[in-house]
Parts: structure tokens; sequence; C-alpha cells
């Protein structure tokens, strides 16, 4: 008889126990989008270590297409529209692969790509990365190229601080590090390209690979 | 421990019930399109229990007009907010005995 009242307690306390964790579950699902993947973000690294390079041969061959002029630095359009397709193909590949694998992520869940939560996600990460993008095209209005590529380091860092609240928590710390290089690199004007590489090519791939093996790996 | 057991609530004894708490109690306020994703219930049983809870003033029905659909959105009041808190803490004091 007693044994019979154990029993019906255990299943009871099981319940209470799977009450505890649906509702976590719930919240968590709800608050945050959590089907971003780790190999999006090795893709964008790649993607950015092969922008990087190019950009550094083109500057190689391009160096007569700097000069300066009343104190100012002046490019070439040549080399300007150079980088600037270079920058797209890098931003248009990382985005593309970044939605390929999420999507393939939230499938695999069976969340789906396009709801409240990944819609806060992007506006959080956007409203940072609006306020870096017209401040970066002011630095290039006034010449002050070498801080262009800290500043995007900066904005990139605060605006993944900003959209962590609404994803993997973890993409904070990325955040924190893209933000201190940056602000280090502000100090090292001319070493923009290494900087830029190194934090968005090598943390980038470091971070994808270990969001990997964090959440996707065993699954 | 019976004490405990009888702070539990009985409004949010239904999983589907406890689902919409836990997303109302993260959101400022959410969508019927939404809610039913994150709950995968069909529209008449989340229906059901949103009127429950409703009945009990533990969330607040809004029905707006979007072009020419209705979207209906629902918030937690602050009577919800505090019985749903109550009832996690005795369900935790409960599995901590």
């Amino acid at each position: 008889m007693q044994f019979k009242v154990l029993l019906a307690m255990d299943q009871k306390e099981k319940d209470y126990l799977q009450d505890l964790t649906e509702i976590r579950s719930m919240m968590e699902k709800s608050s945050r989008f959590i089907s971003l993947s780790g190999l999006a973000g090795v893709f964008a690294g790649f993607f950015a270590l092969a922008g990087s390079i190019s950009a550094y041969y083109i500057l190689k061959n391009f160096y007569i297409a700097i000069w300066y002029e009343n104190d100012i630095i002046q490019l070439s359009k040549d080399l300007v529209l150079h980088l600037f397709l270079v920058a797209m193909a890098v931003l248009f590949l990382s985005l593309f692969f970044g939605y390929y694998f999420t999507t393939k992520k939230a499938k695999k869940l069976g969340h789906k790509t396009w709801n409240k939560t990944s819609q806060l996600m992007l506006i959080n990460l956007a409203i940072p990365l609006f306020a870096g993008g017209i401040f970066c095209v002011s630095l290039f209005l006034h010449g002050n190229l070498g801080l262009i590529a800290p500043t995007t380091l900066i904005f990139y860092g605060l605006a993944l601080v900003n959209g962590s609240k609404f994803t993997l928590n973890d993409i904070k710390y990325l955040g924190y590090c893209e933000m201190i290089l940056g602000l280090i690199a502000t100090f090292f004007i001319g070493w923009g390209l290494w900087f830029w590489a190194f934090g968005f090519g090598i943390l980038h791939i470091v971070y994808g690979i270990s969001m990997y093996y964090k959440y996707e790996h065993k699954q | 421990m019976k004490d405990f057991i009888s702070q539990l609530n009985k409004s949010f004894e239904s999983r589907i019930r406890l689902g919409i708490m836990s997303v109302l109690m993260v959101n400022e306020s959410i969508d019927f399109l939404s809610l039913k994703e994150m709950l995968d219930a069909s529209d008449g049983n989340i229906a059901s229990h949103v009127a429950a809870l409703e009945k009990a003033e533990y969330l607040t029905i809004e029905k707006k007009f979007v072009g020419k659909k209705t979207s209906t959105t629902y918030t937690i009041t602050p009577l919800g907010r505090e019985a749903f808190n109550q009832h996690l803490n005795a369900l935790e004091q409960l599995l901590k005995r």
C-alpha cells in the first residue's frame, strides 16, 4: 500500500519536472532565435579572409592610385570601385550561405526561419550596423580612410552585443571581441586590413566552429 | 508538502495554458499565429484555453484590423504575472522537497 502511494508521488514529481522543463523551453523558444547556425559563421569567415586577400592585392597593384591633395588622401575611382565590389561579394556570399545553413538548422529543429524572434534579432542587429554604415560613409567623405576598418569592427561588435538578446547568448562574446579588436585597431592606423581580416575572418571561423560543436554536432 | 500542492494554480493545469503563459511572460504581447506556431496546437484548442485565461483575468485580448484581416494579440495582466510566478514558485518548492 505504502509502496503504491510512493509510486504515485514519483509520477507526480515527474509531471512537475516536465512542467518546469516545458515552461523554460517555451520562454526560450518564444524570445530567442536559436536556429542560427555555426556553419554560417565559418563560411562568413572564409569569405572575409578571401576578400581581405583580394583587397590586399588590389591595393598593392593600385599603389599609384593613392595620392595626397590638401593633406587629404585621394583614391582613384577605379580602386574604390574594385574594393567596393569585393566588399559586396563578401557580404552577399556570407548572407547567402548564412541564410542557407540557418534555414537548414531551423528545419532540423522544426522551427520556422521567418518568425517574430528572427525579426527581432535582425532589427536589433541592423540598428548599430546602420549607424556604423552611415558613419563610415562620413569618414570616407572626410578622407579618414584609416578609421573605416576599425569603425566597421566596433559597430559590428555593438550590433552582435545588441542582437545577442534575441538569439544564442554566445554571440555576445564574439561581439565583445570584435569591439575590443576595433578599438585597438584605431591606434594602429594603416593596419586596418589585417585587423579586419582577423576580426571578420579568423574570429568568425573560431566562433562558428565552437558553436557548431556546442549546439549542432551532437544532434 | 500539502501546502505547496494547494498553492498550485488550477488554471494552469493544462500544458497548453502553461505554454501560453510562459510565452506571455517573456513577450510584451503576441499574436495568435505566432502563438499557434510555438505551441503547435489547433486553433480551437488555443482559443478555448485563451478564453479560460481571459476569464480568470490573467490576459487581455485585443483585436485589430490589419488591412482586411483581423489580427488578435494577447497581453499578460499584472494579476496573471503574479499568479504564474506563484505557480512557478510552488512547482519549484515541490521539487526541492
